[in-house]
Order: C-alpha cells, then sequence, then structure tokens
C-alpha cells in the first residue's frame, strides 16, 4: 500500500488514519480545518438485547462533539438518522425528533440520507424535513459532493444522478481536493451482506482522473477502510449499535449488548483536513 | 395492494424473466425449488444443493417488492408480487453460500437472508 495514499499515524483516543496525496497542490491551496462524521444514529431504533440505552446515545454523542475543546467548522451525519417504518407519520415524526436531539450541536451541521431514512417512500419525508438527496457544497477549498445511493428500494445511484455527477465532475478541476460523502459503500465491499452499491463502480470510475479524492460513508456500523486505485473509502462506526465486522458471521448481526462494555463498538469520527491528507480519528462513544 | 396478474401475461413475464436470467446451458431437466419471498424472510431459508447440479430457483413475492441475490453464484432478481422470477445456477464447489435481500425492504431487511448448503 502506498504511502502516499493510505497513511496509518498514532492516534489519542481513538485510530488515525490519513489518505491523500499531498504534493500535488492546487491552485487555490486548501486552508486546513476538520469535521466530525456522524452516521448510523438510528433514531427510533429499539432493541434491548443490543442497546438498552437507545433513547440516550444520541444526547451523548452530540455532548461529546459539543465538548471538543475546538469546535469542528460542521458536522457531517451520513444517512440512517432514523430507523425505518412503514408509517409515513411515524417516519416523519422521528425525523422531526431526530432534528430536535441535534438542534444543541454548537457546529453547523449538514446532513443526507440513509435507506433507513429515504428508501421506502423515495426521500419523500426526507426532502420535506432536510432538503436533497444530493448535492454538492465547497469549504475552505475542498470541494464536497453527497452522492445518494440509497433512495431507491435497490441499492443504486441511478442513471439520473450519474449523470448529473458527470456533468457536475466535468466542470471541475482534476487537482482540485474532493470529499465525496455516501451512505453506502460504493464499491463491492460485501455483496452477501448487501454491502454494495450496484452501480457504483461507475461513480467510482468518474471520480478516479481526479488525483485527491476521499470517501467518507456509513452503513456497515464498524471502521473499515478501503483503496480502489488510489482513491480512499472510510466507513465509521455508529453511536446507536455496532454490527459485525465485515465476513466474521455468517449473516450480518447486529452484536450484542456486553454490560460489563455498554458502549463497545460504538463511535464517531473527526476529520481534519491539512497538508492534503484528510486525517481521521475514530473516536469511541465513551459514558 | 398489487393486482393479479392474468395466467398468460404470468407465463410470459416467468419466460422473459428466465430468458433474462437463465444460461443457455443447463436449463434442461433441472430441479425446481420454489421459493416465497415476504417481510422479513425467505421460505426456505436453508436450500440443500449437490455441487455440479443445476437448479432452477422460482421465487415469488407475497407482499411487495423484495430482491434476490446469490454474489457466489452471480444471480440476482427483483422479486415483484404478481411476478414471479426464474433463475438457475450450478454450483461448483462445496461450502456455505449466502443469498440475501437486496432490495430494501423494511424495519427487519438485515435479516432477510438464507443459506445455500451445497454437498
Amino acid at each position: 500500500m502506498d504511502r502516499r495514499e493510505f497513511v496509518k499515524l498514532a492516534g489519542l483516543g481513538g485510530v488515525v488514519f490519513a489518505s491523500g496525496l499531498p504534493g500535488y497542490a492546487h491552485a487555490q491551496k486548501p486552508e486546513d480545518f476538520f469535521f466530525v462524521q456522524l452516521t448510523d444514529t438510528h433514531w427510533g431504533y429499539k432493541n434491548d438485547s443490543v442497546n438498552p440505552d437507545a433513547g440516550q446515545t444520541l444526547k451523548r454523542v452530540v455532548a461529546a462533539v459539543n465538548g471538543l475543546a475546538v469546535q469542528p467548522d460542521f458536522v457531517m451525519f451520513t444517512g440512517d438518522l432514523t430507523q425505518t417504518t412503514d408509517d409515513p407519520k411515524v417516519r416523519r415524526q422521528r425525523l422531526a425528533e431526530f432534528r430536535e436531539q441535534v438542534a444543541p450541536l454548537r457546529a453547523r451541521v449538514r446532513f443526507m440520507a440513509g435507506e433507513h431514512d429515504a428508501s421506502l417512500d423515495g426521500g419523500e419525508a426526507y426532502k420535506e424535513l432536510f432538503g436533497e438527496l444530493y448535492y454538492t457544497f465547497d469549504h475552505k477549498g475542498v470541494h464536497f459532493i453527497v452522492i445518494d445511493n440509497i433512495s431507491d428500494r435497490a441499492p443504486i445511484i441511478g442513471e439520473k444522478q450519474l449523470g448529473w455527477l458527470r456533468a457536475h465532475l466535468a466542470t471541475r478541476d482534476r487537482n482540485e481536493r474532493i470529499v465525496v460523502l455516501t451512505h453506502r459503500p460504493l464499491f463491492d465491499l460485501y455483496p452477501q451482506w448487501d454491502w454494495a452499491t450496484r452501480d457504483g463502480a461507475q461513480a467510482i470510475e468518474m471520480l478516479m482522473p481526479f488525483r485527491n479524492v476521499t470517501v467518507f460513508y456509513g452503513h456497515i456500523h464498524h471502521e473499515y477502510h478501503h483503496l480502489t486505485g488510489h482513491i480512499a473509502h472510510h466507513a465509521a462506526m455508529s453511536p446507536m449499535f455496532p454490527l459485525a465486522p465485515v465476513g466474521t458471521m455468517p449473516k450480518k448481526t447486529q452484536m450484542p449488548w456486553d454490560a460489563a462494555a455498554p458502549l463497545k463498538g460504538l463511535g464517531w469520527r473527526t476529520v481534519k483536513s491539512a497538508d492534503g491528507f484528510m486525517q481521521m480519528n475514530d473516536i469511541p462513544l465513551r459514558g | 395492494m398489487a393486482r393479479p396478474v392474468p395466467l398468460v401475461r404470468r407465463r410470459l413475464l416467468l419466460a422473459l424473466a428466465g430468458a433474462s436470467l437463465l444460461p443457455a446451458a443447463g436449463s434442461r431437466g433441472a430441479g425446481t425449488i420454489r421459493m416465497t419471498a415476504e417481510k422479513f424472510k425467505f421460505t426456505p431459508q436453508e436450500i440443500r444443493l449437490k455441487r455440479g447440479e443445476t437448479v432452477a430457483l422460482e421465487l415469488v413475492s407475497l407482499d411487495r417488492l423484495h430482491g434476490f441475490s446469490a454474489p457466489d453464484f452471480g444471480v440476482r432478481a427483483d422479486v415483484i408480487p404478481g411476478r414471479p422470477v426464474r433463475l438457475e445456477l450450478t454450483p461448483t464447489r462445496a461450502g456455505e453460500f449466502t443469498f440475501v435481500c437486496d432490495n430494501f425492504c423494511g424495519d427487519d431487511h438485515d435479516e432477510m437472508s438464507g443459506t445455500f448448503v451445497v454437498d
């Protein structure tokens, strides 16, 4: 593995990874900054055998982020804000409650949906409360692209959005620093557990000509780091419940609650953009 | 609720599904296993197969859109109410192989999976 692309660093309180291609300067040098990735908060989840304290989990992680000595530039939620439901009223109620739960965050917040929020109604309720399912934004010289691979029942991006992505990327500088945010992995992580995006390879192919691309995603409820060519993909822990590490069980499994270590496997992430690297610190949730 | 599909149309859909999903070879004489998909389980959940023996799976959804995917055999299909779908596979090695629903179908979607046991 190329050190320039994927570097493990010593971490304090978590494991730090870094990815990027320092040395490829962009015309406008990005300023250093950091953001927080929170993913798979599953507000409305109830299963005492996995997380008997589900009602307090989100409060705990909000307090942890607010307790950072230096506040992040923003907090990015990468989907599955809520636990799914067949009832459209309950879906809207959970999304609204989630928004209230995270309102105390001191930093600016940005959202994207997961399949639990948006798959059963094509994102209708999510869009009412939070806005578009896919979009871009710029922050201190880094270009962020939010890709929706969850609002269809199938794990796809879809032709329409792929067309939009193709047209959008055609307008960008190939030396630009790009961060892609998705909920599901874009690559075939483990289709045996439905951890894949069927047409994700098309998006990756479109991103390949860009020299500095990092993808952050959720969905799998544990840390996972992977390279497709020079593009690094990083999944983060969930603060609500952990899933067994990929391929370690016959079936996808929610890890049972451990009374001796009640917050085991739960966590969140900070991402620092500095000197061409995206440096991640994956932080276990604490009581 | 899905409307019932006329028998002739059902046969046509079945034939079309088979034509698009079945490999040209091996379709003759295959044993057929009928499967149902519903929130949030496949029936049967465990299917025993023999190495080298082609089998046809005939799937029908009893409630809503589901998916059927057996990545180790390179087969998948949407499973739509009122539209039975037929797939064929020929295991080439022994072992246990997972199949899953790969269209998000609700709260316990993650539980919707099963196992091929190949002797």
